[in-house]
């Protein structure tokens, strides 16, 4: 996050903090008790926010209609069921191939799937689930999570105020007490040069306080579409997170002067997606990457770390796989972009860089 | 031989690590539920290779206390050894014995962290018929002293997480505070005051003496010995 004398952040920040999109929240038909059923409710939910913390609002258009009984309350889209610690944008930009406006979304207050979601009681069980990615980020970024145990209450509460309500000025006073800058390269620090001198001064504090670990914290979310399906607005709806895989792993940025762009970073992240021989790739359009043929034969294992994975390359077990869409925030980056700027400026609360890839692939994968 | 000098692995040494484990609990626990590796399920455009995947047991009953505080029918040893920690989980206090209960099971996975850069223990329990336990109904089923430190500790705590390879909500030991007590084993080591960290295939062993305790399991002291003195 950039840090500095602008108190309010840069203009993609405030973009991604103003971000919002429109629900229309239809009550599940096995819910309504009253005729005529009641009208959906439209609400516009903050793309960093989180599902349940809507149920305020979203309560009084249908409590005269429940059933008598406990709300236990989640939501779904076309039958699946939404993970509620995914912020509300990632869960869009994932599941709406083409973007749907408004998104339908069916809401329940009874019968909570306890079996394939984590329990959410209150607004403090998301309010822990923010904290603990957060930790988890900075354990990622500082190499410890100290600076997150022991913020202080007044400290915590503010900081999650202001995700609640949207405060990106507030926000960006309270976390910079964390520590958490990614430190950029020198491409960053150049298109950053008024903010150079006070990031200086946060690098000499840390110096006695903390290690930098070059990791950036990234959660990947892949789904993927057959190759027939030309127009992602055909693009079937995904009916079970078996469908999405989920890759919760760092990014380590190598500045070594070159700069690294957000396509290096997608291939660290899916290195069998990218050729074997070019480091540069061809595009036929900015958001699309060529997977490109490749020989059969012995190729060197896929290592374990993420910082090694740009060197060598595993066997591509499926030829023609190829990133078909890449979005962040809602929206398709160029891959060349410099991946500081993307982490600096598109980086959720958490401190994650979410990322969404629809990978396009020869079969229709039966998992 | 490669060591891990700040409490972390690598996913390749985690596999390394598992497998040591398992083979080392295969020779000292061979009469006790054996830890077997599970693969990643495979992704046409995810490297498939062995290395992914995670440590797991599962159907485990854990030992039941009775009312000495020893554990009937434990094959595990109770040599006493002059680990500190060793020292403050055999003071256990007196549990009273619910011979009500059924038998539940508890399963373990063992699964690499890529954020931590640490193993993190997820569990579920069940009774016999099948019917997942709640967290409350766990702790009953643990030694006092280990809930007690769950309630206390700011870096040995449960919390309910998505199982990073099967999306469904499991418990676990929250990983964040691991790399600090890791490190502080390895300072316990002797080995260690050589200024080398542990290696890497005995990491799990010195791991599992901590994780294990929290649900009763004890590591053999051979197989303790063995971490600590190779």
């Amino acid at each position: 996050m950039v840090m500095g004398d602008k108190g309010g952040g840069t203009e993609a920040q405030q973009y991604v903090w103003g971000g919002a999109i429109p629900l229309q929240i239809h009550l599940h038909d096995s819910e309504v008790t009253t005729l005529p059923p009641p009208p959906p409710a439209l609400i516009l939910a903050p793309r960093i926010g989180y599902l349940p913390l809507l149920v305020p609002q979203i309560k009084p258009f249908f409590s005269s209609s429940l059933p008598p009984g406990v709300d236990t309350v989640w939501f779904e889209y076309k039958g699946l069921p939404l993970k509620w610690y995914i912020p509300t944008g990632v869960l869009f930009d994932l599941l709406c191939a083409e973007p749907e406006r408004p998104w339908n979304l069916t809401i329940h207050f009874r019968g909570y799937p306890g079996n394939i979601l984590t329990p959410c009681e209150s607004e403090d069980s998301i309010k822990w689930s923010f904290i603990n990615a957060l930790k988890e980020a900075a354990y990622i970024i500082n190499g410890n999570c100290k600076n997150i145990m022991n913020m202080s209450q007044p400290d915590q509460a503010e900081l999650w105020r202001s995700v609640l309500n949207g405060q990106l000025e507030v926000y960006l006073r309270v976390s910079s007490k964390l520590k958490l800058d990614i430190v950029g390269d020198d491409f960053s620090l150049k298109l950053n040069s008024s903010t150079s001198k006070s990031n200086q001064g946060v690098n000499d504090l840390d110096a006695t306080g903390t290690t930098r670990t070059g990791r950036v914290p990234v959660r990947l979310y892949i789904r993927t579409i057959d190759e027939d399906t030309d127009d992602l607005e055909d693009a079937p709806a995904i009916g079970s997170w078996e469908k999405v895989s989920y890759i919760n792993r760092p990014v380590e940025v190598h500045s070594e002067g070159k700069c690294f762009t957000l396509n290096d970073a997608l291939k660290v992240l899916l290195p069998e997606l990218f050729t074997e021989a070019s480091s540069t790739n061809a595009h036929t359009s900015g958001a699309e990457v060529e997977g490109g043929q490749r020989s059969d034969g012995d190729s060197s294992r896929s290592p374990g770390e993420t910082g090694a994975a740009s060197n060598e390359h595993s066997q591509l077990p499926s030829d023609g796989a190829e990133i078909k869409l890449v979005r962040i925030q809602g929206i398709k980056p160029q891959l060349e972009i410099p991946f500081s700027w993307v982490v600096n400026n598109l980086m959720n609360p958490d401190h994650y860089l979410h990322i969404c890839v629809y990978v396009k692939v020869l079969e229709p994968i039966t998992i | 031989m490669v060591v891990s000098r700040d409490g972390t692995l690598s996913s390749t040494e985690f596999y390394v690590a598992a497998s040591a484990f398992s083979e080392q609990w295969r020779k000292f626990n061979s009469a006790l539920r054996q830890w077997s590796w599970v693969p990643s399920p495979k992704r046409p455009w995810i490297s498939h290779n062995q290395e992914e995947g995670y440590l797991s047991v599962e159907n485990v009953i854990l030992p039941e206390l009775n009312e000495e505080g020893h554990r009937d029918g434990d094959l595990i040893e109770k040599e006493e050894c002059g680990c500190a920690e060793e020292d403050e989980f055999i003071d256990a206090a007196v549990l009273i014995q619910n011979d009500d209960a059924g038998a539940r099971q508890y399963d373990f996975h063992v699964v690499y962290s890529a954020c931590y850069r640490v193993p993190v223990l997820y569990f579920r329990a069940y009774c016999s018929d099948g019917q997942p336990l709640l967290l409350d109904d766990i702790k009953k089923d643990l030694p006092l002293n280990s809930v007690e430190q769950l309630t206390r500790s700011r870096w040995l705590f449960i919390t309910q997480e998505e199982h990073p390879q099967l999306n469904r909500p499991w418990y676990t030991l929250h990983p964040c505070g691991t790399s600090e007590w890791m490190k502080l084993l390895q300072h316990n080591d002797d080995s260690a005051a050589q200024g080398e960290g542990i290696p890497v295939d005995k990491y799990l062993i010195s791991w599992f003496s901590v994780v294990g305790q929290v649900f009763g399991l004890r590591i053999p002291l051979e197989m303790l010995n063995l971490g600590g003195t190779q």
